[in-house]
């Protein structure tokens, strides 16, 4: 029990990766569950969120270089692009059949 | 109890506090909003990983520019004064078994893995300078190819949501 409490003291690598693979769960759960397509999307921006506080903390803890915030950039630079097309999309569909509902979305034309 | 200590909890409550909002709100703003705490938790979690440059890259390019993306796209796509702003949700039950599982897992592998880490390794005092310098150096080809990307992205995200509508 003490040394759970000194653990807890202490953050360390670990914590940073505990934090980041329950906002993970987080953002599968959204995936899993949502009916809207901008909560999907908003799913997979937690995802990628915790998936690059990984990289960093990897890279300050683990082997002391910075190739992991550069990877984390690159994680960004997806991310921006994933969502620029993704929500172009999404309007594209609400034009043109009027919901985002992703379980009513079944056919690509009118 | 130090400094460091006390922020990386506080961070910690805020991105899983607004995580959970973000994925259990039934309203689509609400969750946008809690959004907004998250990407900023996740930016204080680089400044406390010694992260500079991705820290304010993270405010600038999540917080600045996905979010209101987001927002416009649920701004858009609802209709504000309606109740149809509401998001339910499908196979609840599943999804949270799955999910919890997938957490207990990870946070298990992470609880029970020998890292190997240290705090020890000396970091640079900031990281733009390195981080220009590996960019172009090592990682040019991902540099490039991930500019042509954006290019790419820019390009057809404005054909995809300008195309008009045939009658």
């Amino acid at each position: 029990m003490q040394e759970f409490l000194n653990w807890l003291r202490t953050p360390g690598l670990t914590h940073f990766l505990i934090v980041s693979g329950i906002l993970f769960s987080f953002g599968v759960f959204a995936v899993l569950t949502r009916r809207n397509a901008i909560m999907v999307l908003m799913g997979i921006e937690l995802i990628l969120n915790a998936a690059n506080i990984n990289f960093i903390a990897f890279s300050r803890y683990s082997t002391g270089t910075l190739d992991g915030q550069v990877i984390a950039i690159f994680v960004i630079i997806l991310a921006a692009a994933e969502a620029a097309i993704a929500l172009a999309i999404v309007l594209n569909i609400y034009q043109n059949f009027n919901t985002v509902n992703v379980d009513e979305l079944n056919r690509l034309r009118d | 109890m130090d400094l460091f200590t006390i922020i990386f909890y506080a961070f910690a409550f805020l991105a899983l506090g607004a995580g959970a909002v973000v994925v259990f709100s039934k309203n689509i703003v609400h969750a946008a909003f809690a959004l907004l705490f998250a990407f900023f938790a996740v930016a204080g979690f680089y400044v406390l990983l010694m992260a500079d440059f991705l820290a304010i890259t993270q405010l600038m390019i999540y917080v600045g520019g996905i979010l209101v993306l987001v927002i416009f796209g649920v701004m858009l796509t609802s209709n504000v004064i309606s109740v149809d702003m509401k998001t339910g949700t499908v196979q609840a039950m599943p999804a949270v078994l799955l999910s919890a599982a997938l957490a207990g897992m990870l946070v298990g592998m992470f609880w029970s893995t020998d890292w190997n880490a240290s705090s020890q390794h000396a970091m640079p005092e900031t990281t733009g300078k390195s981080l220009g310098t590996m960019l172009l150096t090592t990682y040019v080809l991902p540099f490039e190819i991930a500019s042509v990307v954006l290019l790419v992205a820019l390009v057809g995200a404005a054909m995809i949501a300008r195309r008009e509508k045939k009658e």
